[in-house]
């Protein structure tokens, strides 16, 4: 809706370039479609009259205060127009303009609609150029996007540039906490706190993050063992390692928890086959958990622990069940 | 499980083509081409884009240049897209690692490089790049923020190029055919319906994911993983049955995006009586052959 307020207001204002005197000197250029034009487009009024005096100033190269005042009412009809954004850094570049203002631009664009890959684009050009001078507009302007839309891809992928280039990890871990404890289910968290333990330069890296990381996910997944975000953040956790994975009896003991309490967990099912996988021996307390869940889905036992996780993950899981399937064949053939 | 309704959504398409100056038709101006992409895709699935012609839409379309988009052998329009194509100089924006800038700005990313190797190919100018480093620069990134669309923009550039065998196609695979969504919290807290396919974890199913996971299945030989059969009928369910059209998810407002995204799918899982679609190009298979293999 708010595309539509500024529509209007905008129109009622706008006067056309024609009847603006600091314009009189420009002639307009028209749209070139060729003889045979493919697909004509209804251009309302306002949108050609801008695009031909935007024309006109881009064929002339001209880089002034007007021509930037222009780049900024045609990115205004029309934020996905590569151009005009190139032209306009041009324009910024030899005018040496205040790079702050650009700050203010784009977050008007970003109002209407952060999604525009030109916007961000251009957020990032200017970041840049400020260097270390935009590190916590950044962060900020990026925390008030992610206020609105939690999962907003390009407000992510900005703020892990600004991190890498630019700098300000010291209260990245906190925000992610504040985040989760906002929502334990957004992956866009997750993926950040994974992000910041691996990349930080304030923190050691995985093996090092790792005993008071695995302990924060376990507390998350004994809480809600439904969150898909958090089995995957464990794995990651022990990413190229294993080893570690099968035989921290930590992992081992959060699945019994799960699966004693929760029983029809397929996460930890998953998991299960996973640590056993790569070399992990299933305790008597873990065979008897996992039987238990067997009899109460009336599955028939097998030959051995893995095939009968295989074969309820397949009654419980249905939709993938040509994946479990697939996964129990390949036990066989390692079996032989 | 109701049925396509491929007539509705023909007519769907052909009142948005028709809508040149509504609002949301300013607003999505830069989308134009796009528009046309998935619009002509559509009905090309459907095996009704003769309609353009009927409906004379003469006006709008000149159907000889749709037709164009069919009988590309033509030396003329030949000419005319290989003008296009060296006048911007694709092959240009290829850097010293491989990948691809967008535009001589400079913004890399994969979906310049999936572009850049889709447009060569169809040309048949794929000698113009350094193909071993375009594929090299893709097998060796490092995904901060893993998304569907990424892995198709990666998938369908490898293989365009013949280079799927740098995938670990069953790893891969698990983590797209996690993404249909059957049951957990995510669904009763927005009382969505199963058997859609989401873009990360604990995010809601989306039709235009039947287009991004769904194709990277079949290019690396996965999709018999997911349950074909609750995504057709999720995406069935996406449809405006009394003015066409398909939207995100059941009940929401339709658009030529998800409409293109849910057909797409809908061929891709074979659906009856649907031309099929190439996952990799992105267009039907028909049209694909024509140009690629000439035939």
């Amino acid at each position: 809706m708010r595309e539509r307020e500024m529509d209007s207001d905008e129109e009622q204002l706008w006067v056309p370039f024609k009847s603006r005197p600091e314009w009189s000197d420009v002639i307009p250029v028209e749209q070139d479609d060729g003889p045979n034009p493919v697909v004509p487009i209804a251009y309302k009024e306002q949108f050609t009259e801008t695009m031909n005096y935007f024309r006109a100033v881009f064929k002339a190269d001209e880089r002034s205060p007007r021509a930037l005042q222009l780049t900024t009412e045609a990115i205004g009809l029309n934020s996905g127009n590569y151009t005009i954004w190139h032209y306009r850094r041009l324009i910024l570049e030899t005018l040496k303009a205040d790079l702050q203002n650009e700050l203010d631009f784009t977050d008007q664009i970003a109002q209407i609609n952060s999604k525009n890959y030109q916007l961000w684009h251009h957020r990032r050009w200017v970041a840049e150029i400020l260097g270390t001078n935009a590190t916590s507009s950044e962060l900020e302007f990026t925390k008030k996007i992610l206020l609105g839309d939690a999962k907003n891809y390009h407000a992510w992928s900005h703020r892990q540039w600004v991190l890498k280039e630019l700098g300000g990890w010291e209260n990245e871990l906190d925000y992610c906490q504040e985040l989760l404890e906002e929502d334990v289910f957004n992956n866009s968290a997750w993926n950040q706190r994974y992000f910041v333990i691996t990349r930080s330069p304030l923190l050691g890296g995985l093996t090092a993050m790792r005993e008071s990381e695995v302990s924060y996910t376990l507390k998350a997944i004994v809480a809600h063992p439904e969150n898909e975000s958090s089995w995957r953040y464990l794995r990651g956790l022990y990413k190229n390692d294993n080893w570690s994975w099968a035989n921290d009896p930590q992992v081992a003991s959060v699945c019994l928890k799960v699966l004693s309490a929760n029983n029809d967990c397929i996460f930890a099912l998953s998991t299960l086959l996973d640590l056993i996988r790569h070399g992990f021996q299933a305790s008597e307390e873990l065979r008897d958990a996992v039987d238990a869940i067997r009899n109460s889905n009336l599955v028939e036992a097998e030959s051995d622990l893995t095939k009968t996780i295989c074969s309820l993950l397949e009654k419980l899981d249905p939709i993938r069940v040509n994946y479990w399937k697939w996964r129990k064949s390949i036990l066989c053939e390692g079996a032989k | 499980m109701g049925e396509l309704a491929a007539e509705k959504h023909v007519q769907f398409i052909l009142s948005v083509e028709k809508k040149k100056d509504s609002l949301e038709a300013v607003a999505m101006e830069h989308l134009r081409m796009n528009g046309a992409y998935w619009g002509l895709t559509t009905l090309d699935l459907l095996g009704k884009i003769q309609v353009l012609a009927l409906f004379n839409k003469i006006d709008v379309l000149d159907v000889d240049k749709v037709a164009s988009y069919k009988q590309i052998k033509s030396k003329r329009n030949k000419k005319i897209l290989l003008n296009l194509i060296f006048n911007s100089d694709v092959a240009a924006l290829q850097n010293k690692d491989g990948s691809f800038s967008g535009d001589m700005w400079g913004e890399i990313d994969t979906r310049f490089s999936y572009i850049a190797i889709l447009c060569l190919a169809l040309l048949h100018r794929l000698n113009k790049i350094n193909v071993e480093k375009a594929v090299n620069y893709i097998t060796h990134l490092n995904f901060d923020l893993p998304m569907p669309t990424a892995v198709f923009c990666c998938v369908g550039a490898l293989a365009i190029t013949g280079s799927l065998h740098h995938i670990d196609k069953d790893l891969l695979g698990w983590w797209l055919c996690e993404r249909q969504v059957n049951s957990g919290d995510i669904l009763i807290k927005s009382k969505a319906k199963p058997g859609g396919l989401n873009g990360r974890p604990e995010k809601l199913p989306d039709v235009c994911y039947s287009w991004w996971v769904l194709s990277s299945l079949v290019m690396i030989d996965r999709v018999h993983w997911i349950d074909k059969e609750k995504l057709v009928k999720f995406i069935l369910d996406c449809q405006d049955i009394e003015n066409g059209g398909i939207s995100d998810r059941p009940d929401d407002a339709v658009d030529v995006y998800h409409t293109y995204f849910g057909v797409a799918g809908l061929s891709l899982l074979e659906y009856p009586g649907m031309k099929a679609l190439d996952p990799a190009y992105a267009l039907p298979v028909d049209v694909v052959n024509r140009i690629i293999l000439g035939k």
